[in-house]
């Protein structure tokens, strides 16, 4: 340890000596994957072991069913996050038109909404008694359900639409960091070469950010795979319905287990996808110049059209919602603005907030450990540590109950056995585990963040700090940190927003007694069908989640260099 | 017992959560346990639901209850703490879990002669290890427009193709309705019901969806004719501002098999096999049974009290007479599997 201060050794052997110590980054990088990895496992080994098979015969009915909805629903809100996000983030990074200062963080603003409460809030707008059809029988003298059509909200089409809404942003930021960070020279080559903007938006920028593009729909797919608020509510049974089918029902861990390994075999696939065309990223940009953006003016009817695709998924995808639910919290004030209120949203952002930075930091020493010495080994290692993600959150809790309480039993009887003290619960019942399943669930988005901040970072950048005689932490603080910074804030607030909106995990796995989050609190009552009566929980959260997604967009501006801190 | 004594356990059960050193000491010092101590319920029934009861034991006994409310994952939670849980009472929502927590060897027997005196002999186990709390019937909520008193009595009746388009469910695959469905087996046998099912199906206005509440809500805009929902809904929806037009739409229904009663649901509670203020929590347990207790049941919730002295709210009783399906709990339970089995078959959620 103390070789590295010495100054006596020269600069180059000082240098190698470092390297060989990387090793510590490696066996860090395997122990924080371990880390996450230790719920999954218990998930599989509950899996393997299941009390009885019986199940099966039940499941092999409704499997097919299981699986094509799942497929349905992933396949549309690829497309609809797709459509959404991409459209928007190139309006507001290439084109001018008013409003757009606004549009640019605005967007992001679904992101803060849970998707359950955007489908309650639908439902009562848009189903038979609803205000729309009810106008719209007035208008035209419609009796009965049986005299006109009009679209099933509760249906895999209003999933879809409800999904995509709440889950574009993800795509969105993606789309947008990469539109930023890609060189006008490309662009203005294609523009030199006689491309109209619109070809050139197609056959140049677009496939240029399909690397980052992949990234975000992955992340909506997966959001996807495991939401069960929104597809319960509605009726669409996917995976993740039926692994809470065989649970409830059955009360069957082991099966419920299976066919969240099931769901492991998509989520793999996803990872695929993603991985390679990450992979190809590396050729993707050809030229370091920036410059500022060209700034396409719009006129007339296309400043319209503009406004109106930027202003639509802010209109139903955060802003009808928000009112709705501000109105009813509104209505409730004074019977809800208790002490315990806001003892829940301490909790809530305490959590929240500690789980953020835990998901960063491991998160980081995963990327930083790979970029180090990546074999393939750890490689895989890292990615399995981000499949958490698409496990749903109850199942990935009974993974975290597996492990702690085994610790706590034989670390217990070791003390007790030793010193004669009978032990209780040590790690267990503490708000160590609900962190602990916070990170183990989100660290796809932690890691990702850093590992794809990371990857823009020429290797170069290493090698120069290296020569220049600085050990691996030293480069990663005065080179990388400084460079990535934009991409860890976007990861932890990520993480942040997902933990505030989190609620299976943190339902089962808190400290026993009077301890509850925004999320419990409001479910409490949701699950009582009194929805109402939590309104004011249900908007903190929003509200909760608003902040740091504004200045995720801040951070996602400053990171195009040259352009304008702020 | 000395007042140091005193502040050093609470101290330690604050500081440390040492349940287990609590545990040896409050084997010392069992008076003073049942004194001042403590009782802590893991509930799968919303915390404020039963809040007001426990505030009332609390006055009368000067022993604390805390609750932990969960649903998923409770069980195992509980199966996994194995002697470490703090937990001594589990509050059950529905005989499902209640059976499931005895498959798993998650109970231990209670021996009182005042809760075999309170609680009926079909609502309790034989071996003593769960007691039921009360009741809730799964029932109908027919048009006041649109349906006849008499029109519909029966569970079988809801078959009737002359209901077609006109019933309202929510997801078949839910606990209420599976368990509903697996009491047709214990009646009629799996291919019987199966046909039943298929016949419920055909006569859906909607795929099944929402919760109970949301099938009223249907009739009373004229979506449908006939819901499906649990009893104590109808009193909540009553209640509530925006709601009381749905209910006020309808007319509950108790309808019945034929040949037996009414299906009802229960929920529960069993003392946990490490229960570490055992005592304690046998004196909630009968507490929860108790007039005071039933009655608060009956007149906030709305639910059918388990005692038999204690008489259902004006209110409740005033919707119509309860005659609970004479089937024994097991029984039903037996037809669990078999009931989901069977929603799936019929591709009932479609």
């Amino acid at each position: 340890m103390a070789v590295t201060t010495s100054g006596a050794t020269g600069p180059v052997t000082r240098s190698l000596m470092q390297k060989n110590r990387s090793w510590i980054w490696t066996t860090g990088a395997v122990g924080a994957a371990l880390i996450v990895i230790i719920p999954l496992a218990s998930i599989v080994w509950l899996a393997l072991f299941p009390k009885d098979e019986g199940w099966f015969d039940i499941v092999r009915t409704s499997l097919p069913t299981y699986v094509s909805n799942t497929l349905i629903l992933m396949v549309g809100v690829g497309i609809g996050t797709i459509t959404g996000g991409v459209s928007t983030a190139w309006l507001v990074t290439v084109c001018r038109f008013p409003g757009r200062r606004i549009f640019e963080w605005a967007l992001l603003l679904p992101l803060a909404v849970p998707a359950y409460l955007v489908a309650f809030v639908y439902t009562d707008i848009l189903e038979y008694g609803g205000p729309v059809q009810g106008a719209l029988r007035d208008l035209f003298g419609w009796q009965v359900k049986s005299d006109y059509w009009f679209p099933e909200i509760r249906s895999h089409g209003g999933a879809i639409i409800v999904l995509s809404l709440v889950l574009y942003p993800y795509v969105y930021m993606m789309a947008r960091a990469a539109f930023l960070q890609q060189s006008v020279c490309a662009l203005e080559a294609a523009r030199t070469l006689g491309r109209t903007p619109w070809r050139c938006f197609w056959t140049v920028a677009l496939p240029m950010a399909r690397p980052a593009l992949v990234i975000g729909v992955s992340l909506a797919m997966m959001e996807t795979l495991n939401d069960f608020g929104t597809i319960d509510f509605f009726g669409v049974h996917t995976l993740t319905a039926g692994v809470f089918e065989v649970w409830r029902v059955m009360g069957n861990t082991g099966a419920a287990a299976q066919i969240s390994l099931v769901m492991l075999l998509f989520v793999v696939g996803l990872l695929w996808l993603e991985r390679s065309s990450r992979h190809r990223q590396r050729y993707g940009q050809t030229s370091s110049k920036i410059q500022a953006l060209p700034g396409f003016e719009l006129r007339g009817w296309r400043r319209l059209a503009a406004m109106t695709v930027c202003g639509t998924p802010l209109i139903f995808g955060f802003a009808v919602p928000f009112i709705v639910l501000a109105v009813n919290a509104l209505r409730r004030l004074d019977q809800q603005l208790t002490p315990e209120y806001f003892a829940f949203t301490s909790n809530s952002l305490i959590l929240s907030g500690t789980a953020a930075v835990c998901a960063v930091v491991i998160g980081l020493f995963m990327a930083y450990g790979v970029r180090l010495s990546g074999g393939k080994p750890l490689r895989i290692l890292t990615r399995l540590a981000s499949v958490g993600y698409a496990v749903p959150g109850a199942v990935l809790a009974v993974g975290v109950i597996v492990p702690f309480t085994s610790f706590d039993a034989v670390v217990g009887r070791f003390i007790e056995q030793s010193f004669g003290v009978p032990m209780g619960p040590i790690l267990f019942g503490t708000a160590f585990a609900v962190v602990f399943a916070y990170v183990a669930r989100f660290m796809a988005i932690g890691f990702g963040a850093v590992e794809s901040a990371l990857d823009k970072v020429t290797p170069h950048m290493d090698d120069a700090a290296r020569t220049l005689g600085k050990g691996p932490l030293e480069t990663l603080r005065r080179i990388h940190l400084p460079m990535i910074r934009g991409g860890i804030l976007a990861g932890a607030i990520l993480v942040f927003v997902d933990c505030m909106k989190e609620l299976p995990a943190t339902l089962i796995l808190r400290p026993p007694f009077n301890f509850d989050t925004l999320a419990t609190f409001v479910f409490q009552y949701a699950s009582d069908e009194q929805f109402e009566q939590a309104s004011l929980g249900a908007i903190t959260i929003v509200i909760a989640g608003i902040i740091p997604v504004v200045l995720l967009s801040r951070a996602i501006r400053s990171a195009r260099p040259g352009h304008a801190n702020g | 017992m000395t007042f140091g004594l005193d502040t050093l356990r609470h101290h330690l059960t604050r500081k440390a959560g040492l349940v287990g050193l609590v545990l040896g000491m409050s084997m010392a010092m069992p008076v003073a346990q049942a004194a001042d101590g403590e009782v802590n319920i893991y509930s799968m029934r919303q915390a404020y639901l039963i809040e007001p009861i426990l505030e009332e034991f609390t006055k009368e006994t000067g022993v604390k209850v805390n609750v932990l409310f969960a649903d998923d994952g409770l069980i195992e939670r509980l199966a996994q703490e194995g002697p470490n849980s703090p937990a001594d009472i589990v509050l059950t929502s529905s005989f499902g879990n209640t059976a499931r927590l005895v498959d798993e060897g998650l109970t231990q027997p209670v021996e009182s002669d005042t809760l075999m005196a309170r609680v009926p002999e079909q609502f309790r186990a034989a071996d003593n290890s769960w007691f039921a709390l009360t009741l809730r019937a799964r029932i109908f909520y027919t048009s006041k427009e649109r349906m006849k008193e008499g029109d519909l009595v029966t569970y079988e009746g809801l078959a009737d193709p002359k209901w077609k388009g006109k019933v309202c469910t929510r997801s078949g695959t839910h606990p209420y309705n599976v368990q509903m469905i697996a009491a047709m087996i214990a009646h009629k046998g799996t291919a019987e019901t199966k046909t039943w099912l298929e016949g419920v199906k055909a006569n859906l206005a909607r795929k099944p969806q929402g919760n109970d509440r949301a099938q009223v809500k249907a009739v009373s805009e004229g979506e449908c004719d006939i819901a499906v929902g649990n009893s104590y809904y109808f009193f909540k929806m009553l209640d509530n501002d925006e709601q009381r037009g749905w209910a006020e739409a309808v007319n509950p229904v108790f309808p019945k098999f034929e040949g037996g009663g009414t299906h009802v649901n229960v929920s529960a509670m069993v003392m946990t096999p490490h229960a570490p203020n055992r005592d304690n929590a046998v004196l909630l347990m009968e507490y929860l049974t108790g007039e005071a207790a039933q009655r608060i049941y009956a007149d906030v919730n709305f639910e059918y009290p388990v005692n038999p002295n204690v008489k259902p709210s004006d209110a409740l009783a005033g919707i119509g007479d309860l005659t609970p399906d004479s089937l024994t709990l097991d029984q039903i339970a037996a037809n669990l599997r078999d009931a989901l089995q069977l929603v799936a078959e019929v591709g009932y959620n479609e």
